[in-house]
């Protein structure tokens, strides 16, 4: 029964031993010649300004929201897609007043400018 | 076979969720419960309900655990000065042990008989745990199905007026 989730387990088995393997070998093979430049923390080349554990806007939760809310609802296609060419066009239907309802809450989100970054 | 990959996948369940409530770091006990609920997708997966544990990684793995990543963030969380020996440690570990206690015993006594339903464990692998699902919702709980719309659409509407400044 399980003999089906084998590739899962060997994609997991692989990421493991790729994540571990660049954190080991580099740290093996890799010359290392500290200064005070390159220990510093960087991002794009930018001088680092202040610390990095600052407050984070809410903007960045109200995406995050809204990510959690559609993605409830891909979850509930995904069963609607299995049974899709036995439920026919009732089917069809009920999944289109589904989404029709939730469009408008994207047509909101939208109208609202949430999607916008100001 | 099975029973070992199961201890397996309990042993590292148990660790990471203990590694959940003991890393001073926040975003590090974020990670363990990643990794919990990863195992638990994995537990569904050995109970032929490979749906629960899809839903196990979509949801919590991914949405639910961004939501926590941004609210550690969002309420600046810094590592955390564990004080050792406070009420709050002695207080949790008696219940929690009283609750482990009454766990073993209820086990020992071996009377645990819930109500079966009209499906085994058979008939779910035969028909496929997933279509189940799919045909109650979208034929029996037609009306649950499409109301549940309707809350998500509450919640979008909700957590627009509640975190946008200027509507």
């Amino acid at each position: 029964m399980l003999g089906a989730y084998l590739p899962i387990l060997v994609l997991v088995v692989i990421a493991c031993l790729f994540g571990l393997g660049s954190v080991v070998f580099s740290s093996l093979i890799g010359q290392k010649k500290p200064s005070k430049v390159k220990l510093q923390p960087y991002e794009c080349g930018c001088e680092p300004v202040g610390t990095a554990r600052e407050r984070f806007s809410i903007k960045f939760y109200l995406i995050a929201m809204l990510f959690i809310l559609f993605d409830i609802e891909a979850v509930f296609l995904y069963p609607w897609a299995v049974l899709f060419k036995r439920l026919g066009t009732f089917g069809l239907i009920e999944m289109g007043v589904f989404i029709v309802i939730l469009f408008v809450g994207y047509v909101y989100v939208w109208k609202k400018g949430a999607l916008e970054w100001e | 076979m099975e029973s070992i990959f199961f201890l397996i996948v309990a042993a590292v369940a148990v660790l990471s969720s203990i590694l959940v409530v003991t890393c001073k770091n926040p975003i590090n006990s974020a990670l363990s419960l990643v990794m919990t609920f990863f195992c638990l997708a994995t537990l569904y997966v050995t109970l032929d309900a490979p749906f629960m544990a899809v839903t196990q990684v979509m949801v919590y793995a991914g949405a639910i655990m961004v939501l926590i990543v941004f609210v550690i963030m969002l309420l600046n969380i810094r590592v955390e000065a564990v004080k050792r020996g406070s009420h709050a440690v002695f207080a949790g570990g008696a219940i929690g042990l009283f609750l482990l206690f009454q766990t073993v015993w209820f086990l020992g006594r071996g009377t645990l008989s819930g109500a079966t339903g009209t499906m085994d464990r058979a008939q779910v692998v035969k028909v496929g745990h997933i279509e189940l699902i799919g045909k109650a919702l979208f034929t029996d709980f037609l009306l649950p199905f499409e109301i549940t719309s309707i809350l998500l659409l509450a919640a979008i509407v909700g957590a627009v007026i509640l975190a946008k400044r200027k509507i």
